[in-house]
């Protein structure tokens, strides 16, 4: 089924990497859908299949070890798992674009920024050079950057400015599409807080969707409409960032918050979750959450559980807070925070 | 502030400088501020600020240029080092990437024992495997994990490794340089857990650097920031996060992405970056991003001055510059 409204659509998306030790299962059974115009937030941690997911849609999982096991991804109507490696190139860097979160490695040391832009211009465009290298111009002024720094490398630039450089490449093609990989977590905060402004208007100019890739709640509040949170390779709650943040529903997003020292209360403690997140090779059984999980119940660790909406546009992988949540929405709504 | 609070360690006017073939970096010019025992003085600011060289050199990992860094009085910069020794036994440190910082070929109780046999603590190896358990269980170690590598455990136990290394020895005075920042906010939360109850526990005194400010604010008891060598503001956490005083500060906390929805801010966002700490010139080191600046700031240094109890700040206009935090 495929829905042509939707810009993307992942269904039942598996990623595996194949090891000496085992397989690696990085992505298991991923839904989701992002509407055109979108901002999506996708948030989790390290080792949650958060970056593999966005590698996945770019078609670039490295083959081996690295495998898409199953699944499908809908951009714009057509399977990007079915397109071949010629179509797939063009799609790169064209439609969809890509943010790296080190800026300090996604450059190319030994080339002029404004080369490095229009590098990309002429992939994609059919422009002479000069043209290529005015419109290179014409994003680093867009992003900030005064035209006299054009020709400079990539090491006289601060990590700010780098960062600005990587995202004047995303967007010299006019991508529908832009996956920012934590594009502001090598930056020190006052810059990260210039970044986020930066693609804030950017977005109000050009009107890409986004998905952001990102640990930080903070930046998802402040940038998305809608956030999918990962857990073990699964997107375990997915909702509108109004009611995620209100009415997060999902045991770990809930000890996800609990676990950030609030900066505006003070506790003595904080409420943590216990224990690790499982090992990709060898995921619990049922719910992979289940044996971190202080709601868990006998059948949490035999079904696999299914994402149920609760509200309208919030799902929850998890039926048995949505029980909770059934009983608690007598009144006027849900498992407050 | 606690009036009867004894004061554990003193620095003045320390400085550090670095020679580099541009000129002299100052990394750290001229600091000088009191830890009160028992209590987590927060060091904030960005990277380059010169957080973790203060953290350094007040523990004489690297030497100061100038000033004294008073440990119950006594000026250890002057120590020799047989003295010196003697006193890294009560000055520890836990560092930032637990990735980097473990010796990949020793096993946990390798690395656990080490500082333990360096001092001599132990005449029996019985004795010293005890302990070795023993510190284990104090920072949350599982005993079967007593023969594993660094590579084997993930960043939140190896930190805890890091931390019952700088345990070994009974010390007074920590420094955390960084100690959560290489750890997802899950993690982070058990190893804060952790520093917070053994502080509890056994009355530790604790320099904590971060660049995370809801980390220090967490932490913290009085909080000092930094901006290109310098102590810019020092005051304690309710107070600085309340009412930043300095610019800079002000700037720093309306930076911060909170995690909620429907709160927006004003946000001051300052332009340009950080500028070099190599031969930096005369007068505020924040002026030239400064939303306030003023001539006065061009020409004069100025100085951190308390301004009222337990509050200092170095701005010429500290007072006329109150910005609640408009959250």
């Amino acid at each position: 089924m495929e829905n042509k409204k939707l810009l993307l659509d992942i269904q039942d998306l598996s990623i595996q990497y194949e090891t000496e030790g085992g397989t690696v299962h990085a992505v298991e059974h991923l839904n989701l859908t992002l509407e055109h115009g979108e901002n999506l937030g996708f948030v989790g941690e390290t080792g949650a299949g958060k970056t593999t997911t966005a590698l996945g849609i770019m078609g670039l999982i490295p083959n081996p070890p690295g495998r898409i096991a199953g699944g499908k991804i809908f951009f714009e109507g057509e399977d990007l798992l079915k397109k071949n490696e010629r179509q797939m190139r063009d799609i790169r860097g064209g439609k969809i674009a890509m943010i790296f979160q080190d800026p300090m490695t996604s450059l190319n040391p030994v080339m002029t920024v404004d080369k490095q832009i229009a590098e990309m211009v002429l992939l994609h465009n059919d422009l002479s050079e000069q043209q290529a290298l005015e419109r290179a111009v014409e994003m680093l002024e867009m992003v900030g950057i005064k035209k006299e720094r054009a020709h400079d490398f990539p090491h006289q630039f601060s990590g700010g400015m780098k960062q600005r450089v990587v995202i004047a490449i995303a967007l010299a093609c006019n991508p529908i599409l832009l996956i920012a990989d934590e594009p502001t977590t090598a930056l020190d905060v006052t810059i990260q807080a210039q970044v986020l402004e930066l693609m804030h208007e950017l977005r109000r100019k050009i009107n890409t969707s986004l998905i952001m890739i990102t640990h930080d709640l903070g930046i998802v509040a402040e940038m998305c409409d809608k956030v999918a949170i990962m857990y073990a390779g699964r997107v375990v709650e997915y909702a509108s960032t109004e009611a995620l943040y209100n009415r997060p529903a999902h045991p770990y997003t809930e000890g996800l918050f609990n676990s950030i020292p609030d900066i505006d209360r003070d506790e003595e403690e904080l409420k943590v979750i216990q224990g690790l997140l499982p090992d990709p090779m060898n995921l619990p059984s049922g719910c992979s959450f289940h044996p971190r999980c202080p709601y868990a119940i006998d059948s949490c660790s035999k079904d696999m559980p299914p994402m149920v909406e609760i509200e309208a546009g919030h799902f929850v992988a998890c039926p048995v807070r949505f029980e909770h949540w059934k009983t608690a929405a007598d009144g006027n709504g849900g498992v407050k925070r | 502030m606690n009036p009867n609070a004894k004061t554990i360690v003193e620095v003045n006017n320390l400085k550090k400088y670095f020679h580099t073939k541009k000129g002299m970096l100052h990394a750290v010019d001229d600091v000088s501020f009191t830890i009160n025992k028992g209590e987590t003085l927060g060091l904030v600011g960005e990277s380059g600020c010169g957080k973790s060289t203060l953290g350094r050199v007040m523990i004489r990992l690297l030497e100061a240029t100038s000033g004294e860094v008073k440990f119950w009085g006594n000026d250890i910069l002057k120590y020799s080092s047989s003295k010196m020794k003697e006193m890294r036994k009560r000055v520890q440190i836990v560092f930032q990437d637990p990735y980097s910082s473990l010796n990949p070929r020793l096993a946990v109780s390798e690395l656990i024992a080490e500082p333990l046999l360096v001092n001599k603590v132990f005449r029996s190896s019985a004795e010293r495997s005890k302990k070795i358990l023993e510190l284990m269980d104090t920072v949350g170690l599982a005993r079967r994990l007593v023969n594993t590598y660094p590579h084997e455990l993930d960043g939140g136990r190896r930190q805890r490794i890091g931390i019952a290394r700088s345990l070994a020895l009974s010390p007074e005075f920590i420094v955390l340089d960084e100690p959560v920042s290489a750890l997802d906010v899950c993690i982070q939360a058990q190893v804060l857990n952790l520093l917070n109850s053994l502080q509890k526990q056994f009355g530790y005194t604790y320099v904590f650097i971060s660049h995370n400010l809801s980390v220090v604010k967490h932490v913290s008891d009085r909080i000092a920031v930094m901006y290109l060598g310098k102590i810019v503001e020092m005051s304690d956490y309710q107070s600085l996060f309340k009412e930043p005083l300095h610019p800079y500060t002000q700037a720093l906390l309306s930076a911060i992405p909170i995690a909620r929805v429907g709160q927006k801010r004003d946000r001051l966002i300052l332009e340009g970056d950080v500028p070099s700490p190599i031969e930096p010139p005369e007068g505020c080191r924040f002026q030239g991003r400064c939303f306030y600046r003023k001539d006065i700031c061009k020409e004069k240094t100025p100085e951190l001055r308390e301004i009222e109890p337990g509050r200092s700040v170095a701005c010429h206009f500290a007072r006329q510059l109150v910005r609640t935090n408009g959250r």
